[in-house]
């Protein structure tokens, strides 16, 4: 075992890539959630981009173009949501699930002729002078447009949520559908609108793994990280900015893991590999006393009688 | 214009008829999904659905049916207790893996005895490794309030690896050849669950099916737990006066349906697949889900459904041998039922009204 063999400035930088995926997700289902709604079906979604994004940057040589389809292909997957929740007044956890399951297999079904491709790859951004400098070189100036877009993204989210009228039209409809309604706000609409955001957010996800994170094409590469955005959303309380600080936490841990994987500590693979998921079941439990900023409607559908 | 109007009672006809109109819609949209991918689609779905059952080689895939039909059977029977009262364990994967490694972890510590009462102990044992793995996500939810969709389903990947570990380690065969995986239940007459009337499938597992889907069906008609299930479910807050116990319940479905998944994983791992490996679980504890929604979270509607979700995966696998239609193609076939499962489930409890609404 050689703890010294982990450099914490390659650390935090590399602990950055791992969060955007999570964080890019995990934002997605926030909006989504904040509307009233709860998708269950990220880590289909995500698995769903992916592939697109992969195979469409693979067939066209541009890793941007990758990402645009793999928004696309995510938000195309969340429509079919939408109508069976939003229309077919179908039950949201079961039309979830069945999301996944079946973006899961969509997704193994796209993949099989992209299995050991090398995708094109995506330049990191460099700034001279600034990109140079020793230690905050690297961690903040170093990385590929993706990962600034989603703290970008961050931002954007918390000020529309916060301070515009489409933000507050959005809490709205995700506390009291009925009010809004009354209202006149076309409750299905912004609902609609919401859930296509969070399918193209967790496609972006989801590419960001194929194509930077790993990159390469494996099935079932997502490996329950839709999963861990949904636990995000509530360990952030619905808060765009605790997402991002949940998303680096637990970057942190995976990466963290995987460097004692690498350096040979004494615990089993396998255990340190659980480790992100118990750390989220741990994080959920001590979170989840409070349940007050939950949006009031959540997870309930909206039928109007007239 | 046409609207939607919400019926005053479900409607049972309807209820009876979208899963046959949801299979119908998937064989379609399987059928041009098929021949997207090149292959001939009539010949994909005869291969899928007929082939099985009344083909050349039907002699063979016949008992398949009940091997592969009895853990979806067990574990969605489980699910659907649960799934009645809007308690949503999506975890039964890891139970399933769970019930598996302790049911042949507990043999394999008699190793090589011969005794009759290894195998009962194996499927106590297996049960309750399953009832163990789903009483977390249960026990977390009644103390902490924590949702066990997200702590459920965390703990699949958890049990995956420790099935890593355990087949890498300490269940590994000492005589493997430092190959992994767990020595062969077959060849164990103690320990095997072997075919009760050989060529037919018929193992223990599928007795243990159809003895679930009695016991549930009593418990939902005839028992109070059944009674306070179904309320829990309609009408929560009817069944919050009626005095229900909310942490009774929710231990009651989770742990009632992980002891079923574990029981499922533990018969699996005696008998068809016979030994602890990496690559041990299939998905049946995914598939299962569907299987409950597919059979109206019945007891008899679940036994229907999950002959014939068996039925698309022994269907698949010959499609994949003959047709070179590719293994995932069967997966997505799945999700699509369950997809269109849902949608037509629209019209059980609305009715699609055309014209004008009268004015109030």
């Amino acid at each position: 075992m050689d703890l010294s063999a982990i450099n914490p400035v390659l650390l935090i930088a590399s602990l950055m890539v791992a969060a955007t995926p999570l964080l890019l997700a995990a934002i997605g289902e926030l909006v989504v959630e904040k509307s009233g709604v709860l998708n269950l079906g990220v880590e289909g979604m995500m698995i769903t981009g992916a592939i697109a994004g992969f195979a469409v940057a693979v067939e066209s040589g541009s890793p941007l173009l990758g990402f645009v389809a793999a928004a696309i292909a995510g938000a195309a997957l969340s429509v079919l949501f939408a109508i069976l929740t939003q229309f077919a007044q179908a039950n949201q956890v079961a039309s979830g699930l069945s999301l996944t399951l079946f973006g899961l297999g969509l997704s193994a079904l796209l993949g099989q002729s992209y299995v050991g491709v090398k995708p094109p790859q995506m330049g990191d951004i460099h700034i001279p002078v600034l990109s140079d400098l020793p230690v905050v070189g690297p961690i903040l100036f170093g990385h590929d447009i993706i990962l600034y877009f989603g703290i970008v993204l961050t931002a954007a989210v918390w000020w529309v949520l916060k301070y515009s009228r489409l933000g507050l039209v959005l809490r709205a409809v995700g506390e009291n559908h009925d009010a809004a309604h009354a209202l006149g706000y076309k409750v299905l609409k912004i609902r609609l609108m919401a859930i296509m955001f969070g399918g193209a957010c967790a496609g972006l996800g989801g590419a960001y793994i194929s194509l930077i994170r790993v990159p390469q094409w494996t099935e079932g590469m997502t490996a329950g990280i839709g999963w861990i955005a949904l636990a995000l959303v509530v360990f952030a309380s619905w808060k765009p900015w605790r997402a991002l600080l949940g998303a680096y936490l637990f970057g942190g841990v995976t990466v963290v893991q995987l460097n004692l994987q690498a350096a040979g500590v004494a615990i089993p693979v396998e255990y340190l590999a659980m480790s992100p998921y118990l750390i989220t079941i741990i994080v959920l439990v001590i979170l989840s006393a409070d349940k007050s900023s939950a949006p009031a409607s959540l997870g309930r559908n909206f039928h109007a009688s007239r | 214009m046409i609207r939607l109007e919400k019926r005053p009672q479900p409607s049972r006809a309807w209820s009876m008829a979208t899963p046959l109109v949801a299979v119908l819609a998937t064989m379609l949209f399987g059928g041009l999904l098929f021949a997207a991918l090149g292959k001939p689609p009539v010949e994909a779905i005869r291969t899928i659905f007929w082939e099985p059952l009344f083909g050349e080689f039907s002699f063979y895939y016949r008992p398949q049916l009940l091997v592969k039909g009895a853990p979806l059977v067990l574990i969605a029977i489980g699910l659907s207790l649960g799934f009645r009262a809007g308690i949503w364990n999506i975890g039964a994967e890891g139970q399933y893996i769970m019930g598996a490694i302790f049911g042949a972890g507990a043999g394999l510590a008699f190793y090589p005895l011969e005794a009759f009462y290894i195998f009962p102990i194996m499927v106590i044992a297996g049960a309750f490794g399953g009832w163990l793995w789903a009483m977390i996500p249960a026990v977390l939810k009644t103390r902490f309030g924590t949702n066990e969709i997200l702590v459920s389903l965390m703990l699949v990947y958890v049990a995956e690896q420790f099935l890593a570990s355990v087949s890498l380690g300490l269940l590994k065969n000492p005589e493997g050849f430092g190959f992994p995986g767990s020595r062969n239940l077959q060849s164990w007459d103690a320990a095997h669950n072997a075919e009760l009337i050989a060529g037919t499938g018929m193992h223990w597992g599928v007795v243990a099916a159809l003895i679930a889907v009695i016991f549930a069906y009593v418990l939902l008609n005839r028992h109070m737990t059944g009674y306070h299930i179904r309320l829990t479910g309609e009408a929560p807050r009817a069944a919050k006066f009626a005095g229900v116990n909310p942490t009774r319940l929710v231990l009651f479905c989770l742990g009632t349906s992980g002891a079923l998944a574990g029981l499922a994983g533990m018969f699996e791992v005696s008998g068809p697949s016979g030994q602890i490996s990496i690559d041990f679980n299939v998905g049946y504890g995914f598939t299962a889900i569907i299987v409950a929604f597919l059979g109206r979270l019945h007891p008899v509607g679940i036994l229907l459904a999950g002959g014939l979700m068996a039925l698309t995966y022994i269907g698949g696998d010959i499609a994949q041998s003959n047709l070179q239609l590719p293994a995932a193609a069967i997966q997505v076939f799945q999700g699509m039922l369950l997809f269109f499962l849902l949608a037509f489930d629209l019209l059980t409890n609305f009715r699609i009204a055309i014209g004008k609404p009268e004015v109030a």
